[in-house]
């Protein structure tokens, strides 16, 4: 097995399109007190940070997806993007899977 | 010989003693089932209890689902056996894919610890065999994630197959249709958000909750009578 390097992932989770939001819409209420009014269609998630050992960036993103389907999203109300990060501390980066909703 | 109910008992479960207490004043004899374990053998049913399965961390049965004695539970459940799960433990059946849809956050982000009106749907189920549809029973609510949600093709199959087992009087969680209780197709595993348990003596308010753990009991007698039992 080549399982060599380790690569940066990142999951995002939100809920599905049409699933009642509430912690989004709490959030969308309070935003009048900050003076904002124009801020619309928040939608509260998670985010998961995790590294995996790979033969190369196709199996990270493999791997990450397994964990993300099988464990950290529940399809029947969530869904997932995953996102193999650059070496090194990186930002957003490439390699990214499923869909993702906002912003 | 007495009915045998196991209670599983997760990191995290806080009503594994109030299931026990119901179902031994009901004349059967229950013990605990630790999450650790492999196998369920000589137990007549099981009951997954409300509380917080591995602190419900990620979501509420998520990490639960992965606990050794679950393959067991699947078996068990597999093979006919009666499965209950309360609260926590219907989070958990969802997670495991022993019940259909999911449970996510109430309507309005409260935790809601009342005690709420409800109505039997079908007397086809392991807690409702021989209870009258339309029965009302008065039972305790204790949770934050009861907000029952299922795709639409689920709540149709839900609803023609009448696998709804208990709806809310008065919506209190958003679940979808009233749901508060559902069953799978085999009918012999229920989960539902209320606690029977909490309604078991008339010190607690209400002794509703025996109607549904008393029609468990029976459940299992008439499954271990001669006649349906294969030598």
């Amino acid at each position: 097995m080549g399982a060599s390097e380790r690569f940066s992932v990142r999951v995002e989770v939100h809920l599905r399109e049409g699933i009642a939001d509430p912690q989004g819409a709490t959030i969308e209420r309070a935003l009048p007190a900050l003076g904002l009014t124009g801020v619309t269609a928040v939608r509260a998630g998670k985010s998961f940070r995790f590294d995996v050992a790979a033969a190369d960036e196709a199996d990270a993103l493999a791997q990450a997806t397994v964990v993300a389907d099988r464990l950290l999203a529940n399809p029947v109300i969530e869904e997932s993007s995953v996102t193999v990060l650059p070496a090194g501390v990186g930002s957003a980066g490439v390699g990214s899977a499923g869909v993702g909703s906002t912003a | 010989m007495a009915t045998r109910v196991g209670v599983v008992n997760f990191p995290g479960t806080n009503c594994e003693h109030d299931a026990i207490l119901a179902v031994q004043r009901m004349g059967a004899s229950a013990e605990l089932v630790w999450h650790g374990d492999t196998s369920v053998a000589g137990y007549d049913a099981l009951i997954l209890p409300g509380g917080f399965a591995h602190g419900d961390y990620l979501r509420p049965g998520a990490i639960a689902r992965f606990s050794p004695v679950m393959e067991a539970v699947s078996r068990f459940a597999a093979d006919g056996g009666p499965v209950v799960g309360v609260c926590n433990g219907f989070q958990v059946l969802t997670e495991a894919g022993l019940l259909p849809g999911a449970l996510q956050k109430n309507r309005g982000l409260r935790f809601l610890c009342t005690t709420v009106d409800l109505r039997v749907e079908t007397s086809d189920s392991v807690i409702t065999a021989g209870v009258a549809v339309g029965t009302g029973l008065s039972i305790p609510i204790n949770h934050f994630e009861g907000n029952y949600t299922c795709d639409a093709a689920t709540l149709a199959m839900l609803r023609a197959e009448e696998r709804v087992v208990l709806r809310y009087v008065d919506n209190p969680n958003g679940s979808i249709d009233d749901i508060a209780g559902v069953c799978n197709e085999s009918r012999n595993v229920v989960g539902l958000m209320p606690h029977p348990e909490r309604a078991s003596d008339p010190l607690l308010g209400s002794v509703d909750g025996t109607v549904l753990i008393g029609a468990l009991l029976r459940s299992v007698e008439g499954a271990m009578t001669p006649t349906a039992t294969v030598a």
